[in-house]
């Protein structure tokens, strides 16, 4: 197997198999190296959300690009990903809520966005008719969707490795250092490897890349809980996400069951690769679910679960070259909303490092504004 | 401060044994379990047996009523109805009892979860009319009802045992179908070692063994390629046995093909697991006293391995004991002794274990049979995860959803990890098993919902326990 490689890849979750494979079909070798599997932290338990609703401003081009591939991702990948079309919406509790959705979607309109508007109660009620009475409206994007986030993910690698890229599981990055106008990558247990391009894709780790890049990553590793329940009779066609003081993401997936998330945290520990659920913490998600759909009272719980992800301090990723060192770039801490982004992050870094620019703007989420 | 020096979860033989001796150091001790009276699995509803019950079930289960005795004077707290669905790593327990998410903090942790029965996938093992042995036998101990005309197929001493259980209950079994081969015979006298209490064990099995042949049940051995056949339900057992090909009409078909631990809480707390070869699944790593790998949590009983009722009584005292010198109180009992008792008591295992391995039909099922019964998936949609490249359990799991269902894996996790490791050419020790995530059984979302958040007092609990 080649040590060397145009782009080398730390991390592998979906930015980084999306960028090698999109980094492939520009002609680029790539090597990824991850240092547990593919998608095992937050890109392979995240919970499926494929929204353009309600993302910051700096973030839309890039949701859009991405949305444009989610639309044809059987194609790109032979595989479908579980992505189902459905709406993303927001409930709105007081009409407060609803007045600032209706200034966003007026905002947007005046960018020249229009896959963001507002429902009245009835609309809402037309569209998910199992919501609490009390709920007024609803900020909506109709066709947005979810997906498999595993399914997803090891779709990228296996496209990517189908293509050519070298995938090495299973081994940490030790150091980085420049060598000539190249980088040298070590691992622990001795392995190396060298790379025109490096990209730091370590979500929740990525700091400490940053640090040996001298530059400042702050990303914090942070435990975001779900929890699943048993098969339900169909009630609910719209990914479903909670009012302003009631974190919640709610979404019954084609099989019946009910992901609910919602930012609840648990206790991360990056050292050790694993995160703890907080019942305490977590329950609060249960009861916002509870709040937003009475008719969960009686659902039972099978499953909760966590995944580690890199938080930055704006909740915007990091995206885009080094400010520090050449040929060195970016595509982590998204924040716990990046996975509807990696099919579009994948294109977008790899037409950035092959050509040297990139035709969607990702200026505002540049390392740049920590250092 | 810990509202509890110890905590144990499950009141059969090792959870019994271990709150006596915690509960007599004076440590304070609390006892939850799912059932509404002591006794486990083995000695189920063994108190309110009636002197009928107690016959048809035999002395090795009335021994059970002088423990379960014992036990309720102890002075340990028992909280029965109890389900425990999540510990902390720092030992704050949760528990589901009466609609009622409630959480406290111990000291210590007995996991004293036993065995659950190994899962048997074979064709037809998912129609309606199929039961496992172990099934039979609750239903038996319970309520005194036994199924009419069953058929017992497998591999084991429960299926002798409940063969002549169900004898003496005059409800005779239509069969038995035992997947034994002969050369296992061979294999398992190379291993007999004899003591006073291999003897006793190897009579009670011909006694069983006489007994059936006595009450003539057929009995067809060296079953092979077993199928369960039939529209709605199961009707025709197919098999091939004595050089034939045997197909017999059926009502009920329990299977059982042995025990294993339950490794639910150890996986959960992370504790080291290693894979037992002789017994064909996983086992926490244990010290002589029962300590896992993470201190202060210690497993007693089939939960740690398998080697049955008396032993798993032993090792709940060794455990008992073992905290409460860790404590620093005087305790009653020498470790030493209990630990050559339960030498004496673990030599019939080489035997039984090497007789009574389980069939390689379902250690490696054929690629329509089904596997994970939540999800429906077969063993060929497992084999073609991992052929597509997915490294592990876990990830095959991430991918096609074996064990995402409410038995949490239960069904299917050693069955997967048997057939990642034939495919892939590894240990089951290295390819290891799905992680266990909170609840550990299935939990109403509104009790999680009007869960306060702050662990209960001791008023709280044992109010709870009277209620």
């Amino acid at each position: 197997m080649s040590r060397t490689a145009d782009l080398v890849i730390v991390g592998g979750g979906i930015q980084a198999c999306s960028t090698a494979l999109h980094a492939r079909m520009r002609g680029l070798s790539v090597i990824v190296i991850e240092k547990d599997t593919v998608a095992r932290h937050a890109s392979g338990v995240n919970a499926g959300g494929v929204r353009r609703m309600n993302r910051d401003y700096a973030e839309l081009a890039l949701s859009q690009r991405s949305m444009e591939i989610w639309n044809r991702i059987e194609t790109l990948l032979d595989d479908d990903c579980g992505f189902q079309r459905a709406p993303q919406i927001k409930v709105a509790e007081t009409e407060a809520q609803l007045d600032e959705m209706r200034a966003r979607v007026a905002d947007l309109n005046s960018m020249g966005y229009d896959h963001e508007v507002v429902l009245d109660q009835t609309q809402l009620r037309t569209l998910v008719p199992a919501v609490s009475p009390h709920l007024i409206g609803a900020l909506a994007s109709l066709d947005d969707g979810f997906a498999l986030p595993y399914q997803t993910t090891f779709a990228f690698q296996r496209k990517a490795r189908a293509l050519g890229a070298c995938f090495h599981e299973g081994l940490a990055v030790e150091a980085v250092r420049r060598q000539g106008a190249d980088w040298q990558i070590s691992c622990r247990g001795g392995e190396t490897f060298t790379g025109r391009y490096l990209l730091n894709c370590t979500g929740a780790w990525a700091g400490r890349l940053a640090r040996q890049l001298g530059e400042n990553a702050p990303i914090e590793a942070v435990a975001p809980m779900m929890l699943v329940t048993a098969r339900l009779p169909h009630f609910c066609n719209a990914v479903v996400g909670g009012p302003v003081g009631r974190p919640l993401s709610f979404k019954q997936m084609a099989n019946g069951t009910v992901v609910i998330g919602g930012g609840r945290r648990g206790t991360p520990d990056p050292d050790t690769n694993v995160s703890e659920i907080r019942f305490e913490h977590l329950r609060l998600s249960a009861a916002a679910a509870l709040a937003i759909f009475p008719i969960m009272a009686q659902a039972t719980i099978v499953r909760s679960w966590s995944g580690l992800e890199g938080f930055t301090p704006d909740d915007l990723p990091i995206l885009g070259r080094s400010s520090t060192a050449e040929n060195a770039f970016y595509a982590c801490g998204f924040s716990g909303h990046g996975f509807q982004l990696g099919p579009g992050v994948g294109e977008v870094m790899a037409e950035l490092i092959a050509t040297g620019s990139t035709s969607t703007p990702i200026e505002k989420m540049s390392i740049k504004r920590f250092n | 401060m810990n509202q509890y020096d110890v905590a144990i979860v499950g009141a059969g033989p090792a959870g019994m044994a271990a709150a006596i001796e915690s509960a007599r150091a004076g440590l304070s001790t609390i006892v939850l379990d799912e059932q509404p009276e002591p006794g486990g699995q083995i000695y189920r509803a063994v108190e309110a047996a009636d002197a009928l019950r107690l016959e048809i079930l035999g002395k090795d289960y009335a021994r059970g009523r002088d423990l379960a005795a014992e036990f309720r004077s102890s002075g340990a707290v028992y909280l029965s109805g109890a389900t425990v669905v999540n510990v902390n790593p720092d030992l704050e327990i949760f528990y589901s009892k009466a609609g009622i998410l409630t959480s406290f903090s111990a000291g210590a942790l007995i996991v004293a979860t036993g065995a659950i029965e190994r899962s048997t996938p074979l064709p037809g093992w998912t129609l309606p009319g199929v039961v496992t042995v172990g099934a039979c036998q609750i239903m038996l101990k319970a309520n005194g009802r036994v199924p009419d005309n069953a058929v017992l197929v497998g591999s084991g001493p429960l299926l002798w045992l409940f063969a002549a259980q169900m004898i003496a209950a005059d409800m005779q079994p239509r069969a038995i179908v035992e997947t034994v081969p002969r050369s296992r015979y061979i294999a398992a006298l190379a291993k007999l070692a004899l003591n006073g209490a291999a003897i006793g064990y190897l009579r009670k099995g011909l006694q069983m063994m006489r007994t059936v042949r006595r009450a003539g049940v057929p009995v067809y051995r060296d079953a092979t390629s077993i199928s369960i056949r039939g529209n709605e339900r199961a009707e025709t057992l197919c098999f091939e046995s004595g050089g034939g090909h045997h197909e017999l009409p059926v009502e009920l078909v329990a299977l059982h093909q042995g025990v294993v631990p339950n490794q639910q809480i150890t996986r959960l707390l992370r504790c080291q697991h290693i894979w037992n070869e002789r017994q064909r699944c996983f086992a926490p790593v244990l010290d002589s006293y029962g300590e896992t790998s993470v201190p202060g949590i210690y497993v007693a009983g089939d939960g740690g391995g398998i080697g049955g009722a008396l032993a798993a009584e032993l090792q709940g005292r060794l455990a008992g004991l073992r905290i409460a010198e860790k404590a620093g109180k005087s305790i009653a009992s020498d470790p030493a002794a209990i630990r050559g008792e339960l030498r004496r008591e673990a030599t019939i295992r080489p035997f039984l274990e090497t007789l009574y391995a389980p069939s390689s039909q379902i250690l490696a099922p054929a690629d329509d049979t089904v596997v994970c019964r939540c999800e429906e998936l077969t063993a060929g949609q497992i084999r073609a995860a991992i052929d597509l490249g997915a490294p592990g359990p876990n990830q095959v799991k991430s991918f096609i959803r074996p064990g995402m269902g409410p038995c949490q894996g239960r069904m299917c996790g050693l069955t997967t990890t048997e057939i990642i490791a034939a495919s892939k050419g590894e240990t089951p020790s290295l390819v290891d098993y799905y992680r266990i995530r909170p609840p550990l059984k299935p939990l109403q979302l509104g009790q999680l919902a009007a869960f306060s958040g702050e662990k209960s007092d001791r008023d709280t609990i044992e109010g709870g326990a009277r209620g």
